[in-house]
């Protein structure tokens, strides 16, 4: 993998808590354009990995780059304007504002009009046009001007996604996108991540394991802050040693 | 915490009831001219209550201590005008200027925190200032405040006069420019990203929105138009005294705002309003006694909440109308057509 093919890499990465080693010797790499996920048991450290990577956190040592430019030190928003963005486990929305303004404010910093003053948000017609057009992907057209607080929870899951989408990531970080989502929606938002660029390179973290075989290709396991094993999907899910420590047998032959 | 409905969001008074207090505001300087002193106080203190609510009801910033731009504006314009030039909107820029910088360096100290620590941290701002002024007698004139302050007519046209009708035409003015600006600051891209900030800060870092530039930013302006209600304060009274600085100003200034509602900016005039007219009316019939009525009223407003109170003083009024249109309409429902 030669590094211009490089979107996300880490070297040696460690954080502490204390005496708490959260993260521990972490190097992972991950190719543009991969369908990339991360599995472990519950706290192996993937939300520890991910505030890493996004800037959250800073790590104790190690590395991060981002196409072959070191963010370690970036704070969150100069990671988020670089294409590395992700969605929250947690929906984490803005409960006083309407879907299309809260598209709209998330179209309006990519694009570099954030520091507007004047042109009220509303009134911008491309802003407006792109927010309601993807908006109207999420089956959430009907609902542009009602305050996400009083929305049901999976319309309120599909903003989340939504959202990160608006930012049109490069590198996208997907929290458990499915979480707590009825069936019916669900396909909504696989389908419209399934859609995304080729060249819009994926990480997702994911319990649901039937999810996560046909998605990703390769697979990093995480076991105590540890990189245990990386392969290809199908290598992992035949590997004993991450049946042992992780899928169980029960789960592997379904 | 973020999934729940945010604390501002309250009723709000619809457009037209807000030509109706801008007709009346208007119209209220020809038909009480007694009053202008008192107009131009509900003027200057609405003003004060809109730069606080750009930092509370759009930003999320709590502040105890707002009365410290206010105050430095109102010493600012105060000596500017005594000793430098009378032009009372060269005065007003340079206590703008003046507040906006000690807005800008302090603006660091509220940008992380809790919401108690912001408040601990704006009230000894305020503090500081306060102490500050008192000390420095020979300029600020200490406990005894700062008079003759004499300032040149209004875009060399208009001289103040003693009844106050030029001052109150010139707060109102700069009150409606004030309003029409920040208006559109607030529904600005950088207005609604300081309302994702305020929301969850966590989500609006995340889609790119620099959230210390942004809140600093606001912080600034906001002790901009601070300054500028107090310059103004000081221009129309022709006196600077510590009171402009005190703790009690910065409560009262938040009470304004509770009063009439967070987060859409009218509410500062519509507190404005019934706050000074309260002052002046209940400290006219119980001088001792006035702040028993606001405080209750304060305690009714949190307790049963603002729409519930506005419903219930109109109520004489809708249930009037309603019966009025029933009478009327009657035949209308029974065909089946009601609404």
């Amino acid at each position: 993998m030669s590094a211009g093919n490089v979107a996300l890499q880490t070297y040696r990465l460690n954080k502490h808590f204390g005496g708490i080693h959260a993260t521990a010797d972490v190097s992972i790499s991950i190719a543009r354009g991969a369908r990339h996920a991360l599995i472990g048991p519950n706290g192996a450290g993937k939300t520890t990995l991910i505030n890493l990577l996004t800037g959250v956190l800073t790590p104790t040592s190690g590395r991060i780059e981002l196409e072959g430019v070191d963010i370690t030190r970036l704070p969150v928003h100069l990671r988020a304007r670089r294409g590395l963005v992700r969605t929250f486990q947690i929906n984490q929305l803005f409960a006083g504002l309407t879907p299309l303004q809260t598209i709209a404010i998330a179209v309006a910093e990519r694009s570099g009009r954030g520091f507007g003053l004047w042109q009220p948000l509303d009134r911008d017609v491309g802003i407006h046009a792109e927010s309601v057009a993807l908006l109207q992907q999420f089956h959430l057209g009907d609902v542009l001007h009602e305050k996400t607080a009083t929305l049901p929870y999976g319309k309120r899951r599909l903003l989340e996604i939504a959202i990160a989408l608006a930012a049109r990531p490069r590198v996208l970080l997907l929290d458990e996108p499915v979480a707590g989502v009825p069936d019916s929606d669900r396909h909504e938002i696989l389908d419209t991540v399934a859609r995304l660029p080729a060249d819009v390179t994926i990480l997702l973290i994911e319990h649901d394991m039937d999810l996560v075989f046909s998605f990703a290709r390769r697979i990093s396991v995480l076991v105590n802050g540890a990189l245990f094993v990386e392969g290809a999907t199908a290598d992992i899910a035949r590997d004993p040693r991450v049946r042992a420590v992780y899928l169980g047998e029960e789960v592997v032959h379904g | 915490m973020n999934e729940e409905l945010p604390a501002s969001v309250i009723p709000r008074v619809s457009h037209r009831a807000e030509w109706i207090v801008l007709a009346l505001a208007v119209g209220s300087a020809f038909l009480l001219p007694r009053y202008y002193p008192v107009l131009n106080e509900m003027a200057i203190i609405a003003l004060f209550a809109i730069s606080l609510d750009l930092i509370l009801g759009y930003a999320g910033i709590v502040s105890l201590g707002h009365a410290a731009f206010f105050g430095l504006g109102v010493y600012v314009a105060a000596l500017f005008a005594k000793h430098v030039h009378g032009d009372p909107f060269i005065g007003l820029i340079v206590a703008a200027i003046a507040t906006a910088a000690l807005g800008l360096a302090t603006a660091v100290l509220i940008l992380r925190g809790t919401d108690l620590t912001r408040l601990m941290v704006t009230l000894g701002v305020a503090l500081i200032l306060l102490e500050l002024a008192n000390k420095l007698d020979w300029l600020t004139g200490g406990a005894d405040g700062l008079q003759g302050v004499v300032m040149r007519p209004v875009l060399g046209l208009y001289a103040f006069d003693m009844a106050g009708r030029t001052a109150y035409w010139y707060s109102l003015s700069v009150l409606l420019s004030m309003l029409w600006l920040t208006r559109h600051l607030v529904a600005s891209p950088f207005g609604m990203s300081l309302q994702a900030i305020r929301d969850n800060r966590l989500r609006a870092e995340a889609i790119g929105i620099p959230v210390n530039a942004r809140l600093t930013a606001i912080y600034t302006i906001s002790a901009a138009v601070a300054g500028v209600a107090g310059g103004l304060l000081a221009q129309t009274t022709g006196f600077a005294s510590l009171d402009a600085l005190d703790f009690q100003r910065s409560a009262d200034i938040l009470l304004v705002l509770v009063i009439g509602g967070t987060g859409y900016l009218f509410g500062g005039v519509i507190g404005a309003v019934i706050f000074t007219a309260m002052h002046h009316w209940l400290s006219a019939l119980t001088p001792q006694y006035w702040q028993f009525w606001i405080g209750l009223m304060l305690v009714v407003i949190v307790v049963a909440g603002r729409e519930q109170l506005t419903r219930a003083i109109l109520f004489p009024f809708t249930w009037l109308l309603g019966a009025l249109r029933g009478r009327t309409g009657s035949a209308r429902d029974r065909s089946g057509t009601s609404r």
